[in-house]
């Protein structure tokens, strides 16, 4: 009779485990880095340029040095005498850390001041004088690109224009073939606006030089830790042994935590200086301003169809602004992310993209916000791009996209741009979601009332993501390859550690990384104990963004803990006194074959290692896995919303949220569901009130939380969330794909869709995101499309 | 108590006026001698060591430093701590008693009203605020109570499934562990009515 | 996020702050609430040599009416205590209507209305409905007290008639002669944010006319905007489609909207005629015959 520990009883897959993190956070004792303080500890704060575009002609800080409690003011010229004023960024272009000769951009660190105290840092700041000559400012690709516009990077050698990169894939001649072929021909322009990630948590750091160890530790709110070492290594010149990043807990990254901040450099170089730990904590506004944003691309996308709806070709033209430097965290070989992972779930022949970066006088950034690395840009443009094609052949939108569905059988499937997807059951998400939101009957009701001059819409959106970058073949941020790894101790007693090179801002990995040992091991989760972020320890990883820690750390986990079970095997045999072909397992336990009342659990095991090892045996359970994914993964979703648009006032309200997510194994049902929920907020967040712009002088709106529109529980919509469509991860080793951005990825689509949908009859193709009400008024009442590109209208 | 501090000459020093404040935390008398500069959340961080109480923005909008002054919620960043003098107050950290963590922090563990946790503590405390004043509320009042308070992690709806078990679960143990239950010793808000609410969610006045 | 330095005190009476007030130097702010002034001084955009914390002054932290209808507020009634006010449900729609609006929750229990009065923010909420309502500031100063009427007591953005030396102390809403009705509608992109457009309006209906009205405009100008032509046309007549059509249409043209990143001045126009004509074309539910 079988002794299997029962999975869910201990915490393994599958079960909804209660969160280990919460433990703390709920008794507000998380360990966040302003939470952090040091002997000694100065605080610094930066000072930042009002302008946009301008000449630095001078900059006179003899004021901020006089007042009582200032121990040093940074500025660009100081930097520069230590070749610090400069820094690679991850994408091999190069970024201010202080600004030297110009400010490129509103809110650009122009100097720093490191106090006693941040309010007398903060006072001595506004004693820094600096003068300014203001340039001429470019704040959209077009004016990038106009004859004789400002080069802003004239910093660089060659840099002719505000071009960063021409790129593209796909196969422009056979396109262009069966553009030539079509019946109908679809087109549409729009502009997935600027927004930003907008973690509650500010950035910051705690930099503490050591000079009796030469020792640097840094406290950082970072998603990648050891990226950060690599990268402090290269830029501060110190040896990277001597350099410990420590990411203590996060309050929310969603991408905005990765690349390295000005602020950083100048605690670490104001520690360096001091010999005093120098803290760092940014304030809302310097965030939004200045740290990594998201999106800011304009698609011109053209659908080559087939009178009965079949996809012949895609063709689409992207233009990102990718502010005053090029610093995105992404795979170094494709410039635009993975932005060509768009229409993987369709079946289509061919297709060509071609994308182009340019520079503007705008925060720099442009990956983050749960993109998947422009997988948000890459889903949202193809799913507007099936809505008006739909429109355009006047076919059910729903019909459209199940025709077009790569089928159940036909995977391993080759997109059009290179990828290739391994399972997936697209077609019946589709069903689940229309039958959960009453499909047949919403349609009903829809013309019923329209003829009531009511607006009520539907919007169905689909994503596939290419999860868990990634195969070292093809991906790589700086040419260091994106493994990741798992290192798991278990002790004498059977409990364990298992740290991981990721690094969760709330993802729940000391919850979920448990169960999967709990899985493999049978050891009870709650015996598990889970680390990390702290360079000195964890094994080397990318960190968590992009929900690859699930494809790639999680893997590393399952990894590691088949290794430790095939060394508890032998320990078993011996311990048994069978030889190891005699030996079966089963979840908790070793047995014999023959006679499986004969057994020992894995916690016997463990003991054995350290006190009764067979000859010639390593003493010691620990080990160590890196795990190279062999593909991505590829999650699966079905977003369908309903709204009611008020005509007369261009509000709309949500009606229903369906979401059917597919993500393969769930690991933890209960962290998957919020994750989806997370995500599906951010959608709606776009959708209808969050974004960054600026006007003519490049003036940022949306550089705090006044002009930020984040919704609050009262206007974000309640969410039905579907599970029954479970496709495992071929490849992965527990055969989860990955969830973190899904919704964020495939949702934003479903909304302006519904709207799109309610507003059917004006003839209105789109309206730039977000749907404000005036912006959904003039659609209305004008029967026009309504961009939202910046610079922002005003009357002057 | 020592306190030590840098003689930066008698010009200096003189300048800066500070306040003797004293005032309760927690249910612990404290006495505080602080610049009126002082924003009350750094005075709960940085003073008291209390990090529980978060700041996660500069302009008065996410909640994440909402603690109790005499019972009513209010955003620690937003005032004083020159104006606690003579008032009690209370965080995060005083919501559990000595054996027992109070019904919101085991609901938000419960339904997975938390990621993060940066806005949590805020958020409890605000719900908090509305369990002391509406002890069986509708998620619709939920949804109102908080929204003072931004997450950008959950999408609120564990959120709300959070406060309506902690209101379950309060309604049905109304005493815990071995307190017996007392009034607050300030009414959440003066009123004579429930907290009103907007019709709909856009409040534009558009009949349904 | 730091305030610059300022000098700070907490009197215990109404005497006591004005003297302080007198004798505080150029540059003194009374601080009842806080929640307009205090992220004003953490952004650096005001920065007071002294602070004049009303907090303590007993006496403060009413909100009552006389036996004729005159609604007396408290320089301490906090925004929350009008949410939560029976008198105001039953008595003043237009102001019950706005109470729940006013910022958020949390930024409800401290700040107070006659505080935001003083604030004098273009697009503060409460004044466009003291100014609908014909209200008055009432200020106390070394010489006494004053009553001024809230059209005259802005004088532009954030700046208001009182004297360097003088506390407002109270808003008074005079005692309507007829019954009340009206509402206050306001597009607001999430709870917390400023108005992109507000509109308050205030009836009075004795018998089958309109015997008052008053419709003031939030957001939609340098400073609150009393729709003085829309109310004519609706005073001295019975409320009907048209006169409602009219008064929406006049205060549309009253408005002085900007195109911004909020939306075009034609639509901020646009929304003030509709919401003029929603707020009037209800049925008046919760009036009371106040008198």
């Amino acid at each position: 009779m079988s002794q299997a520990l029962d999975e869910i009883k201990i915490g393994g897959l599958g079960a909804s485990r209660k969160r280990v993190e919460d433990n703390r956070f709920i008794r507000g004792k998380g360990n966040y880095t302003d939470d952090i303080t040091l002997p000694g500890m100065l605080h610094m704060e930066i000072l930042r340029s009002p302008l946009a575009h301008a000449r630095i002609k001078s900059i006179d800080a003899s004021r901020a040095w006089e007042i009582p409690g200032v121990r040093l003011v940074l500025t660009g010229e100081m930097m520069a005498t230590r070749n610090l004023a400069w820094m690679p960024t991850l994408s091999y272009d190069t970024q201010a850390v202080l600004a030297t000769d110009k400010v490129r951009f509103q809110g650009q660190e122009v100097a720093c001041v490191i106090a006693d105290d941040p309010y007398i840092a903060k006072d001595a700041c506004e004693a820094i004088d600096v003068d300014y000559e203001p340039l001429p400012v470019i704040v959209n690709p077009v004016q990038a690109l106009a004859d004789g516009a400002p080069v802003i990077r004239d910093d660089k050698e060659n840099q002719a224009g505000n071009v960063i990169y021409d790129w593209e894939v796909g196969d422009a001649a056979g396109t262009e073939a069966a553009f030539a072929q079509a019946d109908v021909i679809s087109k549409l322009q729009l502009h997935y606006p600027r927004s930003h990630p907008s973690p509650i948590e500010c950035c910051g750091s705690i930099a503490d030089f050591n000079r009796a160890t030469s020792k640097l530790t840094v406290y950082m709110t970072t998603q990648a830790p050891h990226i950060i070492r690599a990268a402090v290594a290269l830029v501060a010149e110190l040896p990277e042994h001597m350099i410990r990043i420590i990411s203590p807990d996060i309050g929310g990254g969603f991408g905005n935590k990765v690349p390295v901040y000005p602020g950083y450099v100048c605690s670490i170089l104001a520690s360096i200086l001091l010999e005093r730990p120098v803290k760092w904590i940014e304030d809302k506004s310097g965030n939004l301003i200045s740290t990594h944003f998201a999106r800011d691309v304009y698609l011109d996308g053209e659908m080559a169809l087939r009178r009965d709806g079949k996809i012949l070709a895609v063709r689409m033209h992207t233009d990102a602004d990718h502010g005053a430097f090029f610093s995105d965290a992404q795979p170094s070989k494709f410039k635009i992310g993975l932005l060509h992972s768009a229409f993987a779930a369709y079946d289509i022949p061919v297709a060509h993209l071609t994308a182009r970066g340019t520079y503007s006088n705008k925060a720099p950034g442009g990956v983050a916000y749960r993109c998947s690395f422009r997988v948000t840009e890459a889903m949202f443009f193809q799913e507007r791009m099936m809505q008006a094609a739909a429109d355009d052949l006047g076919m059910d939108q729903a019909a459209f996209r199940r025709m077009n569905f790569v089928r159940d059988e036909d995977f391993p499937h080759r997109t059009p741009f290179g990828f290739l997807t391994d399972s997936g059951q697209y077609a019946k998400c589709l069903d689940v979601g229309l039958k959960a939101v009453g499909y047949e009957g919403f349609r009903k009701q829809q013309e019923e009332a329209r003829a009531k001059g009511r607006l009520l819409g539907l919007g169905i959106s689909t994503m596939t993501e290419p999860l868990g970058a990634g195969n070292s073949r093809e991906y790589d941020i700086l040419g260091i390859k994106m493994f990741d790894s798992a290192e798991l101790k278990v002790h004498m007693t059977g409990k364990a550690i298992v740290r991981t090179g990721a690094r969760g801002q709330g993802q729940g990995h000391e919850t979920t990384w448990a169960q999967i040992v709990s899985h493999e091991l049978g050891i009870p989760a709650e015996d598990i104990v889970v680390e990390e972020g702290d360079t000195d320890t964890a094994p080397f990883g990318m960190g968590t963004y992009a929900s690859r820690s699930t494809p790639v750390a999680g893997a590393a986990v399952s990894m590691v803990s088949r290794k430790i079970r095939a060394k508890a095997r032998r320990l078993a045999a011996h311990l048994l006194e069978v030889s190891e072909e005699d030996i079966e397992w089963e979840l908790g336990r070793f047995y014999v074959r023959s006679a499986p009342d004969r057994g020992v659990t894995i916690q016997e095991c463990a003991m054995a290692a350290y006190s009764n090892m067979p000859d010639g045996m390593e003493p010691g359970l620990e080990n160590t896995a890196y795990y190279d994914p062999p593909n991505l993964t590829w999650p699966f979703a079905v977003y369908i919303v309903t709204v009611e648009v008020d005509p007369e006032t261009g509000v709309w309200d949500v009606l229903n949220t369906v979401a059917v997510d597919d993500c393969g194994i769930r690991i933890n049902p209960m962290i998957v569901e919020g994750q989806i929920m997370g995500g599906l907020a951010e959608a709606y967040a776009m959708a209808n009130m969050q974004f960054i712009t600026f006007d003519a002088d490049g003036n940022c709106i949306g550089s705090n939380y006044m002009d930020y529109m984040l919704p609050t529980a009262w206007e974000t919509p309640g969410f039905e969330l579907h599970s029954e469509v479970v496709t495992p991860c071929p490849h992965h080793p527990i055969g989860a794909k990955g969830i973190g951005e899904c919704a964020t990825v495939g949702g934003p689509a479903a909304f302006v869709n519904a709207v799109m949908d309610a507003l059917s009859g004006t003839g209105v193709r789109n309206i730039d995101m977000p749907l404000l009400p005036d912006r959904v008024w003039e659609a209305i009442t004008k029967c026009r499309d309504v961009s939202g590109a910046p610079p922002v209208r005003t009357d002057d | 108590m020592t306190v030590v501090y840098e003689d930066h000459g008698d010009e200096a020093t003189s300048d800066i006026p500070v306040r003797r404040i004293k005032f309760t935390i927690n249910g612990q008398k404290m006495i505080a001698e602080v610049e009126p500069r002082l924003l009350l959340a750094h005075l709960i961080r940085r003073g008291l060591g209390l990090t529980g109480t978060h700041m996660g923005c500069d302009t008065t909008n996410c909640g994440a430093c909402t603690v109790l002054v005499d019972g009513r919620p209010v955003k620690s960043c937003t005032m004083l701590a020159v104006q606690v003098d003579g008032r009690e107050v209370g965080t995060v950290e005083g919501l559990a008693t000595a054996s027992e963590l109070h019904p919101l922090q085991e609901g938000f563990k419960e339904e997975h009203g938390l990621q993060c946790g940066f806005c949590t503590p805020g958020m409890m405390m605000a719900a908090k605020a509305l369990l002391d004043e509406n002890p069986e509320p509708s998620e619709e009042d939920v949804r109102w109570a908080l929204s003072g308070n931004l997450c950008r992690c959950t999408g609120y709806q564990n959120i709300v499934k959070s406060v309506l078990w902690a209101a379950d679960k309060l309604r049905a143990v109304p005493a815990r562990g071995d307190d017996p239950p007392e009034p607050p010793a300030h009414s959440p808000a003066r009123g004579d009515t429930p907290a009103a609410r907007p019709a709909s969610p856009t409040n534009t006045g558009q009949e349904g | 996020m730091y305030p610059s330095r300022f000098r700070y005190e907490a009197p215990h009476s109404l005497d006591e702050a004005i003297s302080l007030l007198r004798d505080g130097g150029d540059y003194a702010k009374v601080l009842a609430g806080g929640q307009s002034l205090v992220p004003l001084m953490k952004l650096r955009f005001a920065s007071p040599e002294l602070i004049v914390d009303i907090n303590n002054v007993p006496g403060l932290d009413y909100h009552r009416a006389d036996p004729d209808g005159t609604l007396h507020v408290g320089a301490l009634c906090r925004h929350a205590d009008m949410e939560r006010s029976a008198l105001l449900k039953t008595a003043q729609p237009t102001m019950a209507a706005a109470a729940p609006l006013i910022a958020d929750p949390i930024v409800r229990s401290r700040g107070t209305l006659v505080g935001s009065l003083c604030h004098a923010d273009p697009q503060g909420d409460w004044a466009s409905v003291v100014l609908a309502l014909g209200g008055s500031v009432v200020a106390q100063g070394p010489g006494g007290r004053r009553t001024i009427p809230l059209a005259d007591f802005v004088l532009g953005p954030f700046e208001s008639v009182l004297e360097p030396d003088e506390i407002a102390v109270e808003a008074v809403i005079p005692a309507p002669k007829g019954v009340r009705s009206g509402g206050y509608l306001k597009l607001e992109r999430r709870v917390g944010d400023f108005a992109t457009v507000g509109v308050a309006v205030a009836l009075e209906i004795s018998g089958e006319t309109v015997s008052r009205a008053g419709i003031a405009l939030t957001g939609v100008g340098g400073s609150t905007i009393a729709a003085t032509a829309a109310t004519d046309a609706l005073t001295g007549k019975p409320l009907s489609a048209e006169t409602i059509e009219q008064a929406a249409g006049l205060a549309a043209d009253a408005a002085r909207p900007r195109t911004d990143h909020r939306g075009s001045a034609e639509y901020k126009r646009h929304m003030v005629s509709t919401f003029v004509r929603r707020i009037l074309s209800r049925p008046a539910e919760t009036a009371e015959r106040a008198a």
